[in-house]
């Protein structure tokens, strides 16, 4: 028997993939995907509670997640080509030019 | 019987191909096992009852998105990956380390909490079938969410296209 809380589990363990992806990677593009991977979690734990709820609403919010995530996704990879393009580079350590 | 051999199937794969994203070696190859991450919880909304968000999954995310992110790994054309830099200020192991605290604590609220028993009489809706419910709450009750939705999208346009100019 699945249950909720196996749900709640594998978005656990797929958000804490991207956090070690953001914290580890530093390669820039692959910490974007690490982000998606965490907005993905989120949107298995709305749906999860959806079908345990038998209610829609938790599958109109991930459908906001997804527009937001798209939304990120482009400004986020814009900025990173107009950087790519003065810098010559996408190594997060480089990327220190607002650092205190 | 079969949800259960479905949901641990998919989660085995969702976890798997996440790894893989964050452990690939070549960015090109991250972004394909992101795809097969992609569609692998299109599948598990899919075993949710939740056909219309899987579908937009697979549109938006591996359609849309992952598209995006080949484009951009095939411009940023690196000879030396910035895996190959050392930082000695760099503390890999202190973010595994959060990483799994933050595991840890979110596995802790799952397990301890209790979830809410599932109402008896469930909500009643005017239409039947998944999509047809998704879009009688987008269009009813979150009408305005929706719509700012849509401005979010349009300011993310203008904005992706400003910042691409050759002149910035």
């Amino acid at each position: 028997m699945i249950t909720e809380t196996h749900y709640l589990v594998l978005s656990a363990a797929l958000f804490a993939i991207g956090v070690v992806g953001v914290m580890v990677r530093r390669n820039i593009v692959v910490v974007f995907m690490s982000i998606e991977l965490m907005l993905n979690a989120v949107n298995i734990n709305l749906v999860a509670y959806s079908h345990h709820l038998q209610h829609t609403v938790g599958q109109v919010f991930a459908v906001f997640v997804i527009a937001v995530a798209a939304a990120e996704a482009a400004v986020g990879l814009a900025i990173l080509l107009a950087f790519y393009r003065n810098r010559e580079t996408v190594n997060i350590d480089d990327m220190n030019l607002m650092k205190w | 019987m079969g949800e259960v051999v479905g949901f641990y199937v998919l989660a085995t794969l969702i976890l798997v191909f996440a790894g893989l994203v964050i452990t690939a070696r070549n960015t090109t190859h991250s972004v394909l096992f992101l795809m097969m991450d992609f569609l692998s919880v299109a599948a598990l909304y899919v075993l949710l009852g939740a056909e219309f968000v899987a579908v937009i999954q697979i549109l938006v995310y591996a359609g849309g998105i992952v598209v995006l992110y080949l484009f951009v790994v095939m411009l940023v054309n690196l000879k030396r990956p910035p895996e190959s830099y050392r930082d000695p200020r760099r503390q890999g192991k202190l973010g595994v380390v959060l990483a799994a605290a933050v595991l840890v604590e979110m596995v802790a609220v799952a397990g301890y909490s209790r979830v809410a028993p599932a109402p008896v009489a469930a909500a009643v809706s005017p239409v039947v079938g998944n999509t047809e419910e998704v879009g009688w709450l987008l269009y009813t009750q979150y009408l305005i969410p929706f719509e700012l939705a849509s401005m979010l999208l349009l300011v993310a346009m203008v904005g992706a296209i400003l910042l691409s100019k050759r002149e910035l």
